[in-house]
């Protein structure tokens, strides 16, 4: 079958099970688009790039398959490297498509050139500049292999549009992939998971931090019956976050700077703790070192490199997360080992829980932690919530109850302001069931606000909850801690009426400005069917903590 | 700070040498040296980097390195345990049969034979890329084991200087 470097790329998309591309389209894709309809591949066309790589990513996320964005050479591309980075950093798989100049053109910096395999390498997992068409199906089939096995990341396909147009006699590579330089890790050591049984065994206060590897890897159903069999208390950074209910017994929040005070107690008394697929980063521990020297840590991470790089792990296990759950499960029983009670032990934790159910206050500004529980409430565990970057990130991890497993979707490692509003329009186009919230802040919606018009024209219901204090409210707290209230360019004076732009859009709002408006707003937002803007009035004192 | 050398196979084509190096900028190795060459399949080089540090460092950047889809191998070595030459290194499969015949073609070439085995002979060879081929071509009808090629090193004739 006589198939055009284009038709190759979408034919091998669908063969991937590829049903949703985020893109926008430009003169080296062309030849892509004007295949398009041929295949049964829904496009939705972004407003920006980044956008298009913050979609795929949130696609990804919820579905748990690689994501997909296309975006032209030039700018194009280099418009989508935050998105691609913001992937990378959360261990996303992500495929990202760019053309480019004629290959014959390449390095003469033609129009809209940039060697962007050059400029993405430290942002991927992989690369390639393709350089004949008929290496297209095995490199497609390798780079969504690369992407979702392992340490899940985003590769990177540039196309020459020289290449998009040759013709070829299409063939359809051999389904089974080899690379001789990528052998993912799957099962655990079992010696290692012995010694590893044997420690919690001799252990009286074990912990369990969870880390974003167990979602990424949807370890949930292992992870609940683990923590559950041995009675562990569990604490997560940012990105774990929704590997079980934040409403679990055994759970006690986001450890670290903005975390639960019972999180930081639990990690200070624990002596032993199973590090479940997190790289224990400077946000979450800030003495990594410290906390190994002190405690035995269990380390668990597909990522053999994350291990031992900002810690010491007393049992280093490589492996994928639920695999090794589903081997110690089964193999504990045999072991004969007696483990621990840990009722005291969670006597002690449940003490220093400090989360308190708030009442209403009379007073100008909505306190956001009010607001945000009854959200919680109002949504009754059915809410997928996507996060912007800044003071309400912070007030989303500690305050909202995540009953989805996975259904807490924010950009932890590089903190990219933009990525709520993208993100939360792929997670729904991922599962329209589910009501997907953006919690926003008004300086990082102000980032990509331009996808409120991409929302509309795919038609993605997305509940908006946009908390405006007028400024940059993180770095003002910062530069109120650090530089004496020295308070520069944080005050965001100058932007729109929120609730009038999204009229502009035709997406319903409404402003609350005292707390005792919040609950009906909540349900009225929650009720009504189609995108919604809820603007929160807040007091730009409020602490993220 | 031992020295260590770490030997890398990665696949032979164009891109892979800068994301190897790109990884030692952007995680904060140093490089003390390093040389690229092709080995005896065509499709594979060998990347010989030697860097200063402890253990843990050599541990990490090593695991790092095999992160990158085109690196197939990492051995890690103590600069003292192994034998550093510039250019070239080959190691000859050289058993009773042929080893005085490859031992003069050696002499001839003025190489040295600096490492041996019951059946191999490690012979270092400097000089420009013709006499290096030549004698790669003599060696090729005896059996060659691995090799190693480091890139020319140039310095400008006379007394101007860069």
């Amino acid at each position: 079958m006589k198939r055009n470097g284009a038709e190759t790329v979408l034919a091998m998309m669908e063969e991937n099970g590829v049903s949703v591309l985020f893109g926008y389209p430009g003169a080296a894709t062309v030849p892509i688009y004007d295949k398009l309809d041929q295949f049964s591949i829904r496009h939705i066309l972004v407003r920006s790039e980044q956008s298009a790589a913050h979609m795929a990513s949130g696609w990804a996320r919820r579905s748990g398959k690689p994501g997909v964005c296309l975006a032209t050479s030039g700018p194009g591309a280099t418009n989508l490297i935050t998105g691609i980075a913001t992937a990378y950093m959360d261990s996303v798989p992500l495929i990202a498509i760019t053309g480019q100049v004629d290959s014959k053109l390449i390095g003469k910096d033609a129009f809209q050139e940039i060697d962007i395999t050059g400029a993405t390498i430290p942002l991927c997992k992989h690369n390639y500049l393709v350089q004949d068409v008929s290496s297209l199906p095995q490199i497609i089939n390798d780079a969504f292999y690369i992407a979702s096995t392992g340490r899940p990341g985003p590769v990177l396909i540039d196309i020459p549009v020289d290449i998009l147009n040759a013709v070829w006699e299409f063939t359809m590579p051999p389904k089974e992939i080899n690379i001789r330089g990528y052998k993912p890790a799957d099962k655990g050591h079992e010696l290692q998971i012995k010694r590893a049984m044997t420690l919690l065994s001799e252990a009286k206060r074990p912990l369990v931090l969870a880390g974003g590897g167990i979602v990424s890897s949807r370890a949930f159903a292992e992870f609940r019956e683990f923590t559950k069999r041995f009675r562990l208390p569990i604490i997560s950074t940012l990105m774990g976050i929704g590997a079980i209910e934040t409403t679990h017994p055994l759970y006690y929040g986001m450890l670290g700077s903005h975390g639960k005070k019972a999180a930081n107690y639990a990690l200070d008394e624990a002596d032993l703790i199973f590090v479940l697929g997190s790289r224990i980063a400077d946000r979450s521990v800030s003495g990594p070192r410290i906390l190994s020297s002190r405690t035995n840590l269990i380390h668990i991470d597909i990522d053999p490199a994350e291990i031992g790089k900002n810690t010491v792990a007393k049992i280093p296990l490589v492996g994928n997360i639920k695999t090794i759950l589903g081997q110690i499960l089964a193999l504990s029983p045999e072991l004969g080992l007696s483990y621990p009670d840990t009722s005291s032990w969670l006597a002690e934790l449940d003490s220093k829980r400090s989360e308190k159910t708030l009442q209403p206050r009379e007073g100008a500004y909505v306190n956001p932690i009010y607001c945000l529980q009854e959200l919680s409430k109002a949504a009754h565990g059915s809410g997928v919530f996507t996060t912007e970057v800044g003071q309400h990130q912070m007030w989303a991890a500690n305050a909202l109850s995540i009953e989805q497993p996975g259904g807490f979707i924010s950009s932890g490692g590089f903190g990219t302001m933009g990525y709520g509003l993208p993100a939360a329009i792929g997670a729904k186009l991922a599962s329209p069931e589910d009501t997907v919230i953006c919690i926003a802040g008004d300086g990082s919606f102000q980032m990509n606000l331009a996808e409120l018009a991409s929302m509309c024209q795919c038609g993605a219901d997305i509940k908006i909850v946009l908390f405006n204090n007028g400024c940059l409210g993180m770095i003002r707290e910062i530069q109120k801690k650090r530089c004496k209230g020295h308070y520069v360019e944080v005050s965001l004076e100058g932007s729109p009426d929120y609730c009038k732009l999204a009229g502009a859009y035709g997406i319903q709002s409404r402003r609350v400005e005292r707390d005792r408006d919040v609950p009906g707003a909540v349900r009225e937002m929650l009720g009504c069917r189609g995108p919604y803007l809820l603007e929160v009035m807040t007091d730009p004192s409020q602490s993220s903590i | 700070m031992n020295k260590h050398v770490l030997s890398v196979l990665v696949e032979n084509k164009p891109g892979v040498l800068s994301k190897v190096v790109g990884l030692f900028s952007r995680r904060g190795f140093n490089i003390d040296s390093l040389a690229v060459g092709v080995t005896q399949s065509p499709d594979v080089s060998r990347i010989t980097i030697v860097v200063s540090g402890d253990e843990q460092l050599v541990e990490q950047i090593s695991k790092q390195l095999n992160k990158l889809v085109d690196v197939i191998k990492i051995r890690t070595f103590l600069e003292s345990d192994c034998v550093n030459r510039e250019l070239i290194l080959i190691k000859m499969k050289a058993g009773k049969s042929v080893r005085q015949e490859v031992i003069q073609l050696a002499t001839i070439f003025r190489a040295n034979i600096i490492d041996v085995s019951a059946s191999t002979l490690t012979i270092e060879l400097t000089g420009d890329s013709d006499k290096i081929n030549a004698f790669l071509q003599m060696m090729g009808s005896y059996g060659v084991a691995e090799i190693a090629r480091g890139g020319t090193l140039s310095l400008e004739r006379g007394a101007h200087s860069l």
